[in-house]
């Protein structure tokens, strides 16, 4: 009894330091779980199990390319570049099919190797010439994109697409391919990729590694961490995921389409920043990155059942990074 | 002829009593010494002169007039300029050398002004520069200068304003010799236009070169003020040394085993010049020489974190090793704890098992590098115990401990390692009484296991506590080996600050 009086007396001093505290753990999921309500208040369908997988499917790839930004965010860098990587490997796994005629795994291998080549363009320039990783991946997201668009010519790549020849493109793009992007492999990828890369960052060796040299580089490699080994290693990973989001994104939309990667961006930023802070991780971390997409595939779905029209909704995404933004550097001072 | 006099000044920081009733003067036209061992108040004295804290007590006088300096723009405003030892904290690197010699009067004297004269500042900064006989191109970007001409910059705009006394805090620690001699030139230079200089510096010769007065602080006071053609080295050396602190130190072994670390000619691409030495299994050996003798640079370079050698070989029980990087040199079964604790030593923001088992993790890991978390733990735990590190828990960030125990993490993730050679730079830096003797316990202990010690040091006393043997380093260069035993502190200092 004496003990609960006493607690109770101490809390007024720290209250407001609590509050922040309990904030800054809960409050993206709080965020979530008052959207939820909302939503289906205004409009009972939001809730509807159909309504969800929709809103899962809608966000695996962002969550799929998010986790590679995470995954460079925790050696302390940054890939801008995994959009334009995404179009890329969109459009070569889909000319693989449609202009050489290849099966898929020919198709998906030689996507992911040239975002590999990607990656270690990035890691180069970055471990090697000591460009700031922000700058130098800003500088690859325009020569990728640029990369991509050359090589498709500038043109959407279709089944059926008229070439240069005037013929029809004769391949075809494979059943199995096709289900890729279809429920429930698309999420059951996205589901994958968040368990493994959680558990790879959590509970293995490299993984704390890599958080040490985003802690403190120079630290890391006075105690003998080689540390650019785990750099290349961060943007070969962000790559490869950006590749798979690519690869996904080409599944689902049987196509390859101008810069189809690009708009994946901005809501992966987004959703690797607001993952900083739930739970209270204070660091970038695949769980949190995968609540991050789903706060974002929410407020999407929600805002445009509730008639917001498309165009508006970067204003809502740019708020909700900002706002992510304030949080893990507000907690840092 | 202008006195600047400090009377009665103190100064207290949290916990600590920086300066305590300090009396000073200086005259213009004169060179003034300031001298005292690390942590005495030269630096402290100095900030309160050019107005960097406000909080101190006592009076400062120019000609018997009390001035109130309480800012450094009131410090200036009074004709005291200072150049601080970290030049670039100072300078706007991307901006010119005009536009950085002529910053004081761009940041207060532009008044309406909006437009800046571009001829009008290069011509100023020119002759400002010509007047003390220097020749810089006032166009050149400042991040293009050596270090010694960014000093000279420095000097140049603190004495574009009234400058009646100029303080130089250590300005020779990172300088060649040429270099050195140039500074000189242009301090005379500045002596002969009646400017009062005081000049810090822990390098005996230059200020018997130089200084007309010396004063010597120990532990925040003032001990001795003096001509210098009325004293010695010697005697400064003696008036510097604090109280004994032979007590603090365990006994040491005085057997021991093979060589195991040999180094010869160690040469890197700034600093070090052909450093040779070898330590034995269950020796402690000392690298002393002042601050900027080259003490950090060396544990580095042995360490392979300054990058390649330029020449050198190292043998690690007699075995000649390759250290490109730090990641080899723990292969190699060295282990370093480095100076800047915070910024190199620790991961502030981990916990503190995190931080103990982070340079041999593969101890920790079962198949597929999955970490053993249990035994992480366990070993933590142990370690913490057995270091007497003062935490919560294992699972505090090691930010929220004291500097003591933050440097005993430091230490204690290399005894997970298990390394032959341990390199220790500066290990009490920053940390108080009690955790200094645990600290030399451990490094004693360690010995006792064979292990081969590397103790650098810019404290003679510590020097003179704990190592066996000791290496003298002097810009750079190894001046001199001397057994412990039969020497002495004075000898030490002798060597240290240049003497042969």
């Amino acid at each position: 009894m004496e003990a609960n009086i006493s607690a109770k007396k101490k809390t007024p001093t720290k209250m407001s330091f609590d509050l922040f505290q309990f904030l800054y753990k809960y409050g993206t999921i709080i965020t979530i779980i008052a959207l939820i309500i909302l939503f289906s208040l205004a409009n009972p369908s939001f809730i509807q199990g159909n309504n969800i997988v929709n809103i899962l499917r809608s966000i695996s790839i962002v969550t799929i390319i998010a986790i590679g930004i995470t995954i460079s965010l925790t050696v302390n860098g940054f890939d801008l570049s995994v959009g334009s990587v995404a179009s890329l490997s969109n459009a070569v796994v889909i000319s693989m099919f449609v202009w050489f005629s290849q099966n898929t795994f020919v198709a998906i291998i030689s996507a992911m190797a040239a975002a590999l080549i990607v990656g270690i363009l990035n890691s180069i320039m970055i471990v090697k010439m000591r460009i700031p990783d922000m700058l130098l991946t800003l500088a690859t997201m325009f020569i990728i994109q640029g990369t991509a668009l050359t090589y498709t010519k500038g043109a959407t790549v279709s089944q059926n697409m008229v070439m240069p020849d005037g013929k029809m493109a004769e391949g075809l793009i494979s059943p199995f391919f096709s289900k890729i992007g279809q429920v429930p492999w698309i999420i059951l990828i996205m589901v994958v990729v968040v368990v493994v890369v959680h558990i790879f960052l959590t509970y293995t060796k490299h993984g704390r590694y890599m958080y040490v040299i985003g802690g403190n580089t120079e630290a890391a490699r006075l105690s003998g961490i080689p540390v650019n080994k785990y750099k290349v290693a961060a943007y070969l990973l962000s790559a490869l995921f950006a590749a798979i989001g690519g690869i996904v994104l080409a599944s689902r939309v049987m196509t390859s389409e101008i810069n189809s990667g690009a708009p994946y961006l901005m809501d992966s930023v987004a959703a690797a920043f607001i993952g900083f802070s739930v739970l209270g991780a204070g660091k970038p971390n695949a769980f949190g990155t995968f609540v991050g997409a789903v706060l974002i595939g929410i407020l999407a779905n929600g805002l445009v059942m509730m008639s917001v029209p498309y165009f508006a909704m970067d204003i809502v995404k740019g708020t909700v990074l900002a706002f992510a933004l304030a949080i893990t550097y507000y907690k840092q001072k | 002829m202008t006195t600047l006099e400090m009377k009665n000044v103190s100064i207290e920081f949290p916990g600590v009593k920086a300066l305590n009733g300090v009396d000073f003067s200086v005259e213009s036209g004169k060179t003034h010494a300031l001298i005292g061992a690390n942590g005495a108040g030269k630096s402290t004295l100095m900030k309160v002169l050019s107005g960097a804290y406000d909080h101190y007590t006592g009076e400062i006088l120019m000609d018997g007039q009390a001035l109130s300096i309480r800012s450094p723009k009131s410090a200036m405003d009074s004709g005291i300029q200072i150049v601080y030892q970290e030049v670039d904290t100072a300078l706007i690197p991307y901006l010119t050398v005009a536009e950085n010699i002529m910053l004081m009067d761009t940041v207060h004297n532009m008044g309406k002004k909006q437009w800046v004269n571009w001829k009008q500042m290069h011509s100023k900064a020119a002759t400002i520069l010509s007047e003390i006989n220097l020749t810089l191109n006032t166009k050149k970007l400042v991040s293009e200068l050596t270090l010694a001409e960014k000093q000279m910059v420095l000097i140049a705009r603190a004495v574009s304003k009234e400058c009646k006394f100029l303080i130089l805090d250590e300005p020779t620690a990172p300088l060649s010799h040429t270099e050195t001699n140039e500074l000189f030139r242009i301090v005379l230079e500045l002596k002969r236009r009646n400017v009062g200089i005081i000049f810090i510096s822990h390098r005996l010769p230059e200020i018997f070169k130089i200084c007309d007065e010396i004063t010597i602080m120990r532990n925040g006071e003032v001990v001795e003020r003096q001509r210098v053609s009325d004293t010695t080295q010697n005697k400064v050396v003696e008036h510097m040394l604090g109280q004994e602190l032979g007590e603090q130190f365990p006994e040491r072994s005085i057997t021991f085993g093979n060589t195991v670390l040999e180094v010869k000619g160690l040469t890197d691409r700034e600093k070090i010049k052909g450093f040779s030495m070898q330590v034995r299994a269950g020796e402690i050996v000392g690298i002393a020489g002042l601050v900027g003798a080259g003490k950090t640079e060396f544990c580095k370079a042995l360490f392979g974190a300054e990058g390649k050698l330029v020449a050198g070989e190292i043998k690690v029980n007699g075995k000649r090793v390759s250290v490109k990087n730090p990641y080899e040199a723990v292969k190699n079964g060295l282990a370093l704890v480095p100076e800047e604790r915070r910024k190199e030593g620790i991961l502030v923001n981990e916990s503190v098992e995190s931080n103990l088992s982070v340079v041999n993790l593969g101890r920790f890991s079962k198949e597929l590098s999955f970490l053993d978390r249990k035994k992480e733990k366990l070993v933590a735990k142990a370690l913490i115990n057995r270091l007497g590190i003062k935490t919560p828990s294992e699972e505090t960030k090691v930010q929220n401990l004291s500097g003591g125990n933050q440097q005993k993490v430091a230490i204690g993730k290399w005894l997970v390692a298990e390394a032959d050679v341990y390199i220790f730079d500066e290990p009490t830096k920053g940390v108080d009484v009690g955790a200094k003797k645990d600290i030399f316990n451990l490094i004693v202990e360690l010995a006792s296991r064979g292990k081969a010690i590397i103790y650098a040091s810019s404290e003679a006393s510590e020097i003179m506590g704990i190592t066996n043997r000791v290496y003298i380093l002097y810009d750079g260069k190894s001046v001199k080996e001397l057994e412990t035993n039969s020497t002495n502190e004075e000898e030490l200092l002798f060597y240290s600050t240049g003497g042969r």
